[in-house]
Order: structure tokens, then C-alpha cells, then sequence
């Protein structure tokens, strides 16, 4: 069920080339976590996190949210967004994560 | 850990790492935490530094080596509406010659390096692949160290700074600073473009080594209270556009593609033409202003930074400001130590500093600016339409007599806007920041 809004918005935008650009260290545990499904199955109207997020962390699955923690850009956004904050959020692991090269 | 250092430092940014500087230099035992691989990691900014505040840590920057990318002689103000724009540009000799460092650009990654290195030589001590996890306290509750993420991670110091930046899920849990209110944070992404630097050169009409920035508001953020910029590096371009937190959830915009939308409007495209994309991040800036900056020291601890939302959204300060109150909580550090102090009455040194400096005066005098935005959405939706309307009827040449093109460009904004309206958000704009 997509309960999605895009204000005519019809770019469509490969977030997958994006993160391509960047080095990530991926820890074998997930940094961050859904802390219960059956809360933004049957109590989350909006689902922000499936927008906010910029990086396409929170993708909708046929019965649940999946958390690709392993390109997350650790901004956050989703922790204070989330509306129900159902979100366990911690730093990866020291020296894990995303390194700029840039920044 | 055994030993007892004087400071322990939660994060090796522009702010930390000041600090530690400051207080290796006058001897003190100081340890600086980093979570990143290294410092500059996981920081990213637009990129603009102050050569002011950096020269006040370290006098000669240059002449060790400090990677400037640009030295920024042109600043440009661009409003934009869906496929055109105002733009208004200051350049001046001044920041070639007497000024020159005045502004610079920088990549993060290799700036917050290089400080840290300048601080490691100092003789501070920099761990970096370390999460501090936790703040120990004592009986009383004074703070007396750090827990971090690796075995025995244990670290007891005099006092503490937090230095952790704008998203410090640390802040929170200890209470210092709550977690921000989604209208007080924006979320921006940024992505590095880059472009031979002969290209840069001609492209924005600058000798080699100096630079334009470029802000943006309008509606490249899609009606969202938001902000979007265009920096020149050595290389490469910095296209960064941002959101309240609070709006991008409300409206479901992806980010990502208010980023690609920017990159692909008129004025915008052929800065970034042949580029090439090498780098996608995103971060916080505090939009908070001066109401949402916390108690900023305590019994044994003290916040810099990002950390204590010191960071000026209308002018584009935030790293400048970090270092500074890094230095400022340095200077109080070594007072508190030498009397033998490092309560929060032995630490109100810092507030003093502060308030004698410029960093509170300009965040006082701005902290009506972000209310005033949110409180006048126009700024963002109707007004870049009926401004580009404005421009572009004007200036079309088709036979119609210049009294009647003046005549349905007022009807166009009185029919978008009233007048009592237009003149209140011009007033009230003008209050918010005077």
C-alpha cells in the first residue's frame, strides 16, 4: 500500500548510483533499528522515514519497513522525524560507517 | 584507561580540535575522541571557513600548510522561481589582495585532518575509530570523564567538552542539550561535482585560486522553508540544498531529488555542466538559532560547537564559530584548572567570553530570522513566481506598451498576494535581522 505524495515530482532518481560515490565500512551489526513493525503497520499514517531519509535507508516491503543500514549517512534526520520515534538510533561502531573523502 | 588527562574532548571537528590546540599549547594533558576513521570523516560542511578565527588558534595557517581550495572574492545571492532567477553579486579587490583568506572554501575531510594534525603536534592526543558512548559522573554529579566504545573504555579527565556536533544522540541522553525539534534542524545533502580547475577558473571568470559562493533561496526547495548553495572548490563545485527537517516530512520530498531538481534548473545547469559527481552526503545545519542554544557548562563539563547550536543559519557561520568557542572553552579550561576549579561556577568563564565576543551578539541579534520564515511561507511559494513574473514581462519586447505590462504584472500580484501581506513580510523580514 503506498501512501506516498510527491508534490509532482517525476524525476526519478537512482539513490543506488549516489552511494556508489561514497566509502562506507559496514559493520556486520545494524546501527540503527526498527523498534517495533507492528507500529508503523498499523499506527504510522505517514511513514515519513521512506521520503526523509536520504539515503533510502527505510523501504517499504510487502508486510514490513527493511533498514539498509549499511548506506546510511548518518544524519539523524530519522530518529527526530519519526513520528512515532520507533527508531533505536546509535553511531556505527567507531571508525565504521561512512568516511568522507571530501566533506 | 589508567591515566587522568585534564580534558577529555568528544569529537576531533573544528571546535575539538581548537580546543585541544589551545590547551596543548599551554601544556595541558588533553585527549581528543573521534568516532570517524579519522578526523573530518564524518564531518562535512558547505565549506566556507573564516581566515579570521582560524588565525586567532593558529596564527600561521598558511605557512603550515593549511589545504585552502579557494580564496572566495565574489559572494552571489540568488532568488530563484521554477525557470529563472535574480542574482546579486558583491566582488571585491579587497579579498585578493588585503583580505585575501578573508573566506576560503574547504573540503572537511582534508581540512579537520589537517587541524587535528597541527594539534597532535601540539602535543594532544587524537583516537580516532572511538564512539564515546557515555559521560561518567561522580557522587555529586559532577562529570569526571568518558565512556567510550572500546574495551576498558573508561577515560577520567578534569573536564570534559563536548564537541560532537549538531546530531549528538551523547547530548540528549545525558541531558545536556535535548534532541533538536525537527524545525530546528535542516536536513541538506550535498554532492561534489567534480570539474578542471581551468574550468572553474572560466566558468565563474576568477584567476586561478580564488573563488564565488553562491546562495540560493526560492523554489528550488520546493515551497520548504530551506536553502541551497553553490561553492567553488580547487576542482570541483559544492552543490548542497536543504529543508527543515519538519518540512521535508510533511511535504515527502526525497532529498535526493530536490537535489537532482536544483542541479537541473537553468541557472544552475551550466555551472555544473560536464561535471562529474564524486562524493553524496548529508547533515544537519542548526536552524535554531539563539533561543535553542543550551546551558553551555556545567559541573565539569562544557559544549562547542555544533554541539551547543552556535551556528548562524543567515550568515553561513558555523565552523568559524566553532573554533572560536573552542578556544574560548579552552581559555576557560586552563583558568578553572590553575584555581583548582572545574565547577560550574569555576567554568562561567565561558559565558562571559561568549557574550564579550561576537558569537552570542550575532546570534541574539538574528534570533527572530527563523520564526520570521516560518511564519511567512510566501518567501518560499508565491513570491519567486510573481518576482520572476515581474522580471520577465519587463524585460520581453512584443508590441505591449510598457504602462499595461506594468499594470498586469500589479494585477498579477495582487491576485497572488495582498498588499497588506507583501508589505508585512517585508517588514517583518527587515525586523528579524536588523
Amino acid at each position: 500500500m503506498d501512501k506516498r505524495g510527491d508534490k509532482g515530482i517525476k524525476m526519478k532518481v537512482s539513490i543506488e548510483d549516489k552511494l556508489f560515490l561514497d566509502r562506507f565500512k559496514v559493520a556486520e551489526e545494524p546501527h540503527i533499528r526498527i523498534i517495533d513493525q507492528a507500529t508503523c503497520r498499523d499506527s504510522c499514517e505517514e511513514q515519513p522515514c521512506l521520503y526523509l531519509c536520504p539515503a533510502n535507508v527505510y523501504r517499504l516491503e510487502k508486510d514490513h519497513i527493511s533498514v539498509a543500514y549499511e548506506g546510511c549517512l548518518e544524519c539523524g534526520s530519522c530518529r527526530i522525524g519519526c513520528p512515532q520515534l520507533n527508531i533505536e538510533w546509535r553511531f556505527p561502531l567507531g571508525g565504521y560507517g561512512i568516511s568522507h573523502k571530501f566533506g | 584507561m589508567k591515566e587522568t588527562f585534564d580534558v577529555a574532548i568528544v569529537g576531533a571537528g573544528p571546535a575539538g580540535i581548537a580546543a585541544a590546540y589551545c590547551l596543548a599549547k599551554k601544556k595541558r594533558k588533553v585527549i581528543v575522541f573521534e568516532r570517524g576513521e579519522y578526523p573530518g570523516a564524518k564531518n562535512i560542511s558547505g565549506g566556507v571557513l573564516y581566515g579570521h578565527d582560524l588565525a586567532q588558534v593558529i596564527p600561521d595557517y598558511e605557512k603550515q600548510r593549511c589545504p585552502i581550495e579557494r580564496n572566495i572574492v565574489e559572494s552571489r545571492l540568488w532568488y530563484l522561481s521554477q525557470d529563472g532567477g535574480y542574482s546579486l553579486s558583491y566582488r571585491d579587490k579587497i579579498f585578493a589582495d588585503e583580505r585575501r583568506h578573508n573566506a576560503f572554501t574547504v573540503g572537511r575531510a582534508k581540512f579537520d585532518r589537517w587541524f587535528a594534525e597541527q594539534a597532535q603536534g601540539a602535543g594532544a592526543l587524537v583516537v580516532s575509530g572511538t564512539v564515546v558512548t557515555d559521560l561518567l559522573r561522580d557522587q555529586q554529579g559532577k562529570i569526571i570523564g568518558v565512556v567510550t566504545d572500546r574495551a576498558e573504555g573508561e577515560v577520567r579527565a578534569k573536564v570534559v567538552l563536548l564537541a560532537d556536533g549538531i546530531n549528538s544522540p551523547l547530548a540528549a541522553k545525558t541531558g545536556f542539550r535535548p534532541e533538536p525539534k525537527s524545525h530546528q534542524v535542516a536536513l541538506a545533502v550535498k554532492e561534489v561535482i567534480e570539474l578542471p580547475e581551468e574550468v572553474v577558473d572560466e566558468r565563474f571568470a576568477v584567476e586561478s585560486g580564488h573563488g564565488v559562493t553562491i546562495e540560493v533561496l526560492g523554489a528550488v526547495t520546493r515551497g520548504m522553508d530551506g536553502v541551497g548553495v553553490i561553492y567553488t572548490n580547487k576542482k570541483s563545485l559544492s552543490v548542497c540544498i536543504g529543508a527543515t527537517v519538519e518540512d521535508l516530512a510533511r511535504n515527502k520530498v526525497r532529498p535526493y531529488e530536490m537535489l537532482e531538481l536544483f542541479k537541473a534548473h537553468p541557472m544552475v545547469a551550466p555551472l555544473i555542466k560536464g561535471g562529474k559527481p564524486v562524493e553524496y552526503m548529508a547533515h544537519w545545519l542548526a536552524e535554531g538559532g539563539y533561543t535553542a542554544i543550551p546551558q553551555l557548562w556545567g559541573d565539569g563539563f562544557l559544549i562547542a560547537g555544533d554541539s551547543g547550536m552556535l551556528f548562524s543559519a543567515l550568515h553561513r557561520e558555523g565552523s568559524n564559530m566553532a573554533m572560536t568557542s573552542g578556544r574560548l572553552a579552552a581559555e576557560t579550561i586552563i583558568e578553572a584548572l590553575q584555581a583548582g576549579d572545574t565547577s560550574q561556577a569555576g567554568l562561567s568563564g565561558y559565558g562571559r567570553r561568549l557574550q564579550d565576543g561576537y558569537i552570542l551578539k550575532d546570534l541574539k541579534k538574528y534570533k527572530g530570522f527563523g520564526q520570521f520564515l516560518r511564519g511567512h511561507n510566501e518567501v518560499f511559494t508565491t513570491l519567486p513566481a510573481v518576482a520572476g513574473l515581474a522580471a520577465r514581462e519587463m524585460l520581453t519586447v512584443n508590441g505591449v506598451p510598457k504602462k499595461a505590462k506594468q499594470k498586469a504584472i500589479w494585477r498579477e500580484l495582487r491576485k497572488t498576494i495582498s498588499l497588506r501581506r507583501l508589505a508585512k513580510i517585508l517588514w517583518a523580514g527587515w525586523r528579524s535581522v536588523r
